[in-house]
């Protein structure tokens, strides 16, 4: 085996507990700043019920992971170039079938997953919203978690149940957190305080052990991102100088610099 | 085997429409008022029958239909929403016994009675259907984990206090119901069919024990207890002031 082929991408899983906090458009985009400080990017619609990256980057695809789970096409030709210079593997929509795990499913995505993280820097698995069967499989199958939350209680509350299962059936110890549309710049940081603290007060005690949220970076509410959303673009390409543009840039350099 | 010949194109609309509006009148809804073939007119007759074909004939509740609608639509909002929500499936004890005894004009009073029983001990916004013979259903939307023992509670109690005047000369027949529950947890994609299946384990647990009684499935309560709620919310600093 060459060198090339035996290195092996760093696999992160994007998740959120809810739905709507842009958990897709962070991943897209982060693709795109990493794809350009020079990371060979993969992402993964991991949302197999109810995908939607398609529908973020305006991509209309003939093959999907479904195919590929089916036999129908080969892993090589449902990896498609996305807008930002980075790849996507589709799940493509309506795959209702897929919204509860099987042992088949199981062993398909953990194929597909492997086979993929020889060919990349890094992939995104942009799982689905929820902490269903089917998402908390995704996760287990990244060696890294990032949870996207909005200042909102709503999701706040989902975020912090996802670090709460991720820590007591995965053992995950230390997972980032994201905070998209922060209001006002240090949001994140009280954001991620709290979590922190309520995790250490009612969740470590049961770990023996630490639990560490990091808090990779804050992404502030911005008009630019809406904008480009509806016009089904890449906020980075669509729109680089933006304020939640240069964050997500942040973002993807800490990444990035944490990997080397 | 042949083809079955092409049926030929509907008779006259006006007789369908006469069958439908007897249909009407038969479950005691008024015909559509206007002018007769005028679209608000058939718009009227279309909201009918629809309201008609979505409920029971006998207790007037939701359908199996409707209820298996309405449950695919729980499962969607839940699963975007993260709000939590309970279904309950309900079982008459021993309704073999009532109809066995004193008929089936005693057994449908029954049905009707526990039928009312239902819509007065849940919220309007909860979906009660009778989704078998002696089985209904009653899904609960937004409905948090820490009520819904409260609820199904209530829901057994107001069954058990409310006799039917059923029986010979009059006379009351005590009427009790098993109840089985299963909350969709908060952000959990189930599917629908997968969470009827957990409530009506519980129901055969309920019934397994001994009947006129609540089981919930455990476990499945929300995974954030309302004390981590309140310790992410009470001293937030980003809550006060938010709109600054």
């Amino acid at each position: 085996m060459t060198e090339a082929a035996a290195r092996k991408a760093r696999i992160m899983a994007v998740t959120s507990g809810k739905g709507g906090v842009g958990k897709t458009f962070v991943a897209a985009n982060l693709a795109a700043a990493l794809a350009r400080l020079g990371e060979r990017v993969l992402v993964l619609d991991a949302d197999l019920g109810l995908a939607n990256l398609d529908v973020v980057l305006n991509l209309f695809p003939k093959i999907t992971l479904h195919d590929v789970f089916t036999g129908r096409c080969a892993l090589d030709e449902a990896i498609l170039p996305a807008p930002g210079g980075f790849s996507v593997l589709l799940a493509g929509s309506g795959m209702v079938e897929y919204s509860r795990m099987t042992p088949e499913l199981r062993e398909q995505l953990q194929q597909v997953v492997a086979e993929v993280a020889t060919r990349f820097d890094r992939v995104l698995l942009d799982t689905g919203a929820g902490i269903s069967d089917v998402v908390l499989y995704t996760v287990s199958l990244a060696d890294e978690v990032l949870v996207v939350a909005t200042p909102e209680p709503t999701s706040i509350t989902d975020a912090y149940a996802t670090v709460k299962v991720l820590a007591v059936t995965q053992g995950r110890r230390e997972l980032r957190l994201l905070v998209n549309q922060v209001r006002r710049a240090g949001e994140g940081r009280s954001v991620h305080a709290q979590l922190q603290q309520v995790l250490d007060r009612y969740v470590v005690p049961t770990l023996d052990e630490r639990l560490r949220l990091d808090l990779l970076g804050e992404v502030p509410v911005d008009s630019a991102v809406r904008d480009a959303v509806q016009r089904r673009e890449l906020l980075l390409q669509a729109m680089p100088g933006a304020a939640a543009s240069q964050a997500l840039v942040g973002v993807a350099t800490r990444l990035s610099d944490a990997a080397s | 085997m042949q083809q079955p010949q092409a049926t030929p194109p509907p008779a006259a609309p006006p007789l369908l429409l006469e069958q439908a509006l007897q249909l009407l009148a038969h479950s005691g809804r008024p015909a559509p008022s206007g002018e007769a073939g005028s679209t608000p007119w058939l718009q009227e007759l279309i909201d009918a029958l629809v309201d008609l074909s979505s409920r029971d004939a006998l207790t007037g509740l939701a359908n199996r239909r409707s209820f298996e609608l309405a449950l695919a639509r729980e499962v969607d909002r839940v699963a975007r929403s993260g709000e939590p929500a309970l279904l309950l499936m309900l079982d008459i004890d021993h309704f073999k016994r009532v109809n066995d005894r004193f008929g089936h004009a005693a057994g449908d009073a029954v049905l009707r009675s526990v039928a009312t029983a239902l819509v007065d001990s849940v919220r309007p916004m909860d979906l009660v259907a009778r989704v078998g013979g002696e089985e209904f259903a009653i899904i609960l939307p937004n409905c948090a984990a820490a009520f819904g023992a409260t609820v199904a509670e209530r829901v057994r109690r107001r069954v058990e206090r409310s006799p039917v005047m059923a029986g010979p000369a009059g006379t009351a027949v005590d009427v009790t119901i098993s109840i089985g529950g299963a909350f969709a947890p908060q952000w959990v994609r189930s599917t629908p069919a997968l969470w009827v299946e957990r409530a009506d384990q519980q129901l055969y647990r309920a019934k397994a024990l001994g009947r006129n009684l609540v089981q919930l499935e455990e476990g499945a309560a929300s995974l954030v207890s309302s004390e981590e709620r309140q310790a992410l919310f009470d001293t937030h600093p980003g809550f006060e002031g938010q709109d600054d």
